[in-house]
């Protein structure tokens, strides 16, 4: 068995942060975007560990619970748009949101 | 005093401008006294200046401030008076001081009141700083600045459009001059670092007689077009247009002499060479028997006087061109009160009838108006180089000049302009004053002007008469001892380089100038008075006595041909009109209009900004509102920046 190294989170960092952009990109459900938005976040959260863990440094550590604690915040907001997009137009599919075209 | 040498240019400024600000509220009468008021008082500080320079061979100078601080290039603001500044600024306060007092009458009543007694101070300010300066960015202010002055000035009647033409062409003919004029200055401070007159001349045996040559060619066309020389003249009869007292003051006392002051002033380059010399002596004759023969067949009688002031100039530049300088300055001297007089007696003459400028509608004036007649014949008799009168010392000293530099041909010539002078000048006198009246009773009525313009009159008549013995005796009057020391400044800087030898060479001449025999002045003094008289004479015989050997019209019928191309000035406007303007309007509306301005300026102009509308249209649609395509956008455009930015770091490019 191989030894845990950085590559090892960069690469599962990677293929989360690919999935969920994949996600942000094709899916139409705010709230599926959203929640591909998290996958993102999460991806890069994982890099951030993986340094740290080879550095054998808390900054990494520490940064991380920091983008987890500014995501919730976001995670607020965003559902709150969500909230009052359904609310004001009765859609949350980003394909009928397009009033902002030219 | 040489701490107050600021107020001389300063008070006529400080006139200036309160008329041209607060004019318009004011009295007529407070605008002219306080124009007056100025140049009296610059005159009375020129007085003093020119008492000291008197007994001192020590320039006056006095440190303003630095105009132009920039590293090597440094242009301080100095005032400088020398001998041959002190002169000058007699000349321009004096007759200034005199003009002003005069076109209180001559302009008395005119709307424009206030903003003529606000550009003559300007001017005077302008004229003043050009002869007080101590180097060529400073003349070349006031160079320009006096241009202006007159531009404002010959298009003073703005709303009359052959006053608005004369104006230009006065203008543009004079930016042909300047552009000499600048690249000269451009050249010398390329040649010696400096563009102040005594570093210059102290630095002249830097460069070859060659470098000088063009220098001082270029110089003279700056010369050229201020003083009226040749090919440039063009412009001067026309600044008739202006009122007469702007003729008298600018056009022919003060302004056009400028250039000659400037020659003059320039004495150590333009002397060092002797090619540059002789195209000026050449160029002077030639103006000077021009305008002088031009001037025989005008009926204008301001343009008599104007072609005569051409001819003048002429002589002035003549005599800086045979190394006569002394003479030059002494006949720009004399020059300035006589013909300065003849304007001024001619607007009054002007004003007397009504506006009437067609001498052959004049006639028998003497009678109606004696002030002006007798001040006018002084003036024309000083023009002519009747003897004992002032212009006949100078002009002699000039003829004299011409004769000892070898210029025989050249010196004929001016005896030719110098008998033209006569017969002009009293062809005006006794068509103007003498003979029968020739203007209609039933609406003219001449009348002598007011006292307000027949006093200054007197006043220029005094020097007009008598400026002549500051030159006695001939050749060694006090004007020459005086003026001396200015034309000798760089001797002790002697030694080395061709250029000072032959700056030597030409002082020699000057040194042959004073030791001129007993018997050739006499011979000169005879040649020109028979030639005086002689003119004098037919004009008696012509106009008044009207003997019918000397009948104008069978002279003109016969000369045919020769006096069409008189009366019509050697066809040089027509030349010019031909050769220069037409040409222009046909580059200017086929190639700079059409081609320049419409296709390529414009078309750039419109091109960029159908560009742009072009470009928005097709980027418009990039705005979906759909925000996945953002957001893909954002992604390749991460995916595009980090990939160029690591492919620069890796070495797998090299």
């Amino acid at each position: 068995m191989e030894e845990l190294t950085a590559t090892h989170f960069l690469l599962l960092s990677a293929a989360l942060f690919i999935i969920g952009m994949m996600g942000v990109l094709t899916r139409r459900n705010v709230i599926v975007i959203f929640m591909s938005v998290e996958l993102m976040i999460n991806g890069v959260n994982v890099a951030l560990i993986g340094f740290a863990w080879e550095q054998n440094s808390m900054v990494g550590q520490s940064f991380a619970l920091f983008v987890i604690a500014v995501a919730a915040a976001e995670s607020i907001v965003g559902l709150g748009i969500i909230m009052a997009l359904q609310r004001r137009i009765d859609t949350i599919d980003v394909a009928d949101v397009r009033q902002l075209r030219e | 005093m040489s701490d107050l040498l600021f107020l001389i240019p300063l008070l006529p400024l400080l006139a200036a401008t309160i008329n041209f600000v607060f004019g318009r509220r004011m009295a007529d009468a407070q605008t002219a006294w306080l124009a007056t008021a100025s140049i009296a008082g610059s005159f009375a500080l020129s007085l003093a200046a020119f008492g000291n320079q008197l007994d001192s061979d020590e320039p006056l100078t006095q440190h303003l401030y630095d105009w132009i601080p920039a590293g090597l290039f440094h242009v301080p603001l100095n005032l400088y008076v020398d001998h041959l500044t002190a002169i000058m600024l007699l000349v321009v306060t004096s007759v200034s001081l005199v003009v002003h007092i005069y076109s209180q009458g001559y302009m008395a009543g005119d709307p424009g009141f206030y903003r003529f007694f606000s550009f003559l101070p300007l001017f005077v300010f302008s004229m003043l700083m050009l002869v007080l300066a101590d180097n060529f960015l400073v003349i070349f202010f006031g160079w320009e600045a006096v241009g202006l002055c007159s531009y404002l000035l010959i298009g003073f009647y703005f709303k009359r459009h052959s006053a608005n033409q004369a104006a230009k062409k006065a203008f543009i003919v004079n930016r042909v001059g300047d552009f000499g004029f600048a690249t000269g200055i451009m050249l010398i401070f390329w040649k010696f670092d400096s563009v102040v007159f005594s570093e210059v001349f102290a630095r002249l045996e830097l460069v070859s007689v060659d470098t000088l040559t063009i220098i001082a060619l270029l110089l003279f066309t700056g010369a050229a077009g201020k003083s009226a020389q040749l090919p440039l003249f063009v412009w001067l009869p026309d600044a008739m247009e202006g009122p007469t007292p702007v003729s008298a003051l600018i056009h022919a006392a003060t302004m056009v002499t400028a250039g000659i002051y400037m020659l003059a002033r320039m004495y150590p380059i333009v002397s060092a060479s002797s090619d540059a010399m002789f195209v000026i002596a050449l160029v002077g004759a030639i103006t000077a028997f021009m305008a002088g023969s031009i001037a025989l067949t005008q009926f204008d009688i301001k343009r008599v006087i104007a072609y005569s002031t051409v001819s003048h100039l002429g002589f002035m530049a003549f005599a800086i061109g045979v190394g006569a300088w002394v003479a030059a300055i002494f006949h720009l001297f004399t020059h300035a009160f006589f013909k300065g007089l003849l304007f001024l007696g001619s607007g009054s003459v002007i004003h007397g009838m009504h506006e009437e400028q067609d001498m052959r509608k004049m006639g028998g004036l003497r009678k109606y108006m004696p002030t002006t007649y007798w001040t006018f014949a002084i003036a024309a008799a000083s023009n002519a180089g009747i003897i004992v009168f002032a212009g006949f010392f100078s002009k002699d000293e000039i003829l004299v000049g011409g004769w000892l530099d070898h210029q025989y041909a050249l010196t004929i010539i001016m005896f030719g302009a110098a008998f033209f002078s006569s017969l002009y000048i009293f062809r005006a006198v006794f068509m103007t004053f003498w003979g029968e009246e020739r203007f209609d009773p039933e609406h003219v009525h001449p009348h002598e002007s007011p006292r307000i313009m027949t006093v200054p009159l007197i006043l220029l008549a005094i020097p007009a008469f008598a400026a002549g013995v500051v030159g006695l005796p001939p050749e060694d009057g006090w004007i020459h001892d005086f003026l001396e020391p200015a034309f000798h400044v760089e001797e002790h800087a002697e030694e080395t380089a061709s250029a000072i030898a032959i700056f030597q060479e030409g002082e020699e001449h000057a040194e042959e100038g004073h030791h001129v025999s007993t018997a050739m002045t006499i011979t000169f003094f005879a040649l020109s008075t028979v030639l005086a008289i002689g003119g004098l004479a037919i004009a008696y015989l012509a106009y008044v006595a009207k003997h019918p050997a000397f009948d104008p019209r069978a002279w003109a019928e016969r000369a045919g041909p020769v006096y069409d191309l008189l009366y019509n000035k050697y066809y040089l406007d027509e030349i010019y009109e031909r050769l220069i303007i037409h040409p222009l309007y046909w580059i200017s509306e086929n190639i700079l209009w059409k081609i320049v301005d419409i296709e390529i300026i414009d078309g750039t102009v419109n091109g960029v900004a159908a560009t742009v509308n072009y470009s928005s249209n097709q980027l418009r649609r990039v705005q979906t509102g759909f925000v996945a395509n953002y957001a893909l956008a954002i992604a390749i455009g991460a995916v595009i920046v980090i990939g160029i930015a690591l492919a620069l770091q890796s070495d797998l490019l090299g």
